[in-house]
């Protein structure tokens, strides 16, 4: 139950980034999730809902996007998105393979509210 | 200047603008309502403190080793029989919710270690590493083993500012445990498969264990163990010699 560390980690992050903007309120989170960045999205979502009350993000909501690994072949060169949890090339069954995407949580995007100063 | 413990080291200056880039767009469909975009790495905070821990280690010219495994997998006890086989200087540090059962089991081996309690937390992080790490006497030390909390899953997340991972399975665990906990695996250096003298009690295929752990994770070793078994342990030490960072030059006398 890594979730709630990573969640008061994002939320930590959510804040700094109001401040500098000046915002009074955050209304979306986007974050992407790889599918072997070892975190569980719905344990993730519970973790937020419960965490965001205390501050800025109180309304916010927050949209996951589930990244699937993508590897790229260094034998035959061919960059494939995968459903199984291996790193082997589906094209040429090569195993000398470079992870591009897919092991990373990101914080992508924030919507907010600023000041208004008209 | 490293503002939590007063130590000397700096601490790397947060670059903003290699990883992460901020754009501010207004979206006139929304009102007031602003879209920053920024691309930022969650566990950011910690990556920077792991970074801090490695440059303690270095500038001791120490290797840190990260082991984790599951609960009852055999890391304390591989820590206590290593000394016997490897004249590199070793201490630890030692993760567990509750008790110092394990550093004092160590301590009482004569190998210095150091124990974090997390209480309720699953997985050390940087912040709790870089706490203990001011608890040793690091000078003279060729490696230092943080050995994680016993869990396949959440220490997989964190960076803890060690050198390599060394990932345990133990024998009565099963075979399967590879495919199932595939981040773990997925960032091991090394994986030791031990308690390797019960193999003919258990239904264990290391081949199949193999065969899934290069499907993740091709260019890890694995070494089968057993503290009963002199030469397996030899190996880990040899291993260990072979992977100390490159500016260690020979075995201290």
């Amino acid at each position: 139950m890594h979730e709630y560390s990573i969640v008061s980690a994002l939320i930590e992050q959510c804040e700094q980034h109001a401040r500098a903007n000046q915002a009074t309120k955050i209304t979306r989170v986007d974050i992407k999730l790889g599918v072997m960045s070892g975190v569980e999205p719905t344990l993730l979502e519970t973790a937020f809902e419960t965490f965001k009350l205390d501050g800025i993000c109180r309304e916010a909501t927050l949209c996951m996007t589930l990244q699937p690994l993508v590897i790229k072949c260094l034998d035959c060169h061919q960059e494939s998105v995968l459903a199984e949890r291996s790193i082997v090339c589906p094209a040429c069954n090569s195993y000398r393979t470079q992870v591009l995407d897919g092991e990373d949580m990101l914080l992508m995007q924030l919507e907010m509210e600023q000041e208004d100063e008209r | 200047m490293c503002k939590d413990c007063g130590c000397s080291l700096p601490r790397h200056s947060h670059d903003h603008s290699h990883l992460h880039h901020q754009e501010l767009h207004t979206n006139p469909q929304l009102n007031d309502k602003k879209t920053l975009s920024v691309i930022h790495k969650i566990l950011d905070k910690n990556d920077v403190e792991a970074a801090h821990n490695r440059a303690h280690f270095e500038a001791h010219n120490i290797t840190a080793f990260n082991l984790m495994s599951s609960p009852g997998s055999g890391k304390t006890t591989l820590l206590e029989h290593l000394k016997e086989y490897t004249k590199l200087n070793y201490a630890v540090i030692e993760g567990d919710l509750e008790t110092s059962r394990d550093a004092d089991r160590l301590i009482a081996k004569g190998i210095t270690a150091h124990q974090i309690q997390t209480g309720s937390a699953c997985h050390l992080d940087a912040f709790m590493v870089h706490g203990a790490l001011h608890h040793l006497p690091l000078e003279g030390l060729d490696i230092c083993f943080v050995e994680n909390v016993g869990n396949l899953v959440c220490p997989a997340s964190y960076d803890v500012g060690t050198h390599k991972n060394i990932v345990l399975l133990s024998v009565p665990e099963g075979d399967d445990k590879i495919e199932k906990y595939p981040v773990m695996f997925r960032r091991a250096d090394l994986v030791l498969i031990t308690k390797c003298d019960l193999l003919p009690y258990f239904d264990f295929d290391v081949e199949e264990a193999k065969a899934q752990l290069k499907k993740l994770n091709p260019d890890t070793q694995i070494l089968e163990v057993s503290i009963k078994q002199g030469e397996s342990m030899q190996a880990v030490a040899a291993w260990l010699k072979t992977n100390l960072r490159q500016t260690t030059v020979g075995e201290p006398q």
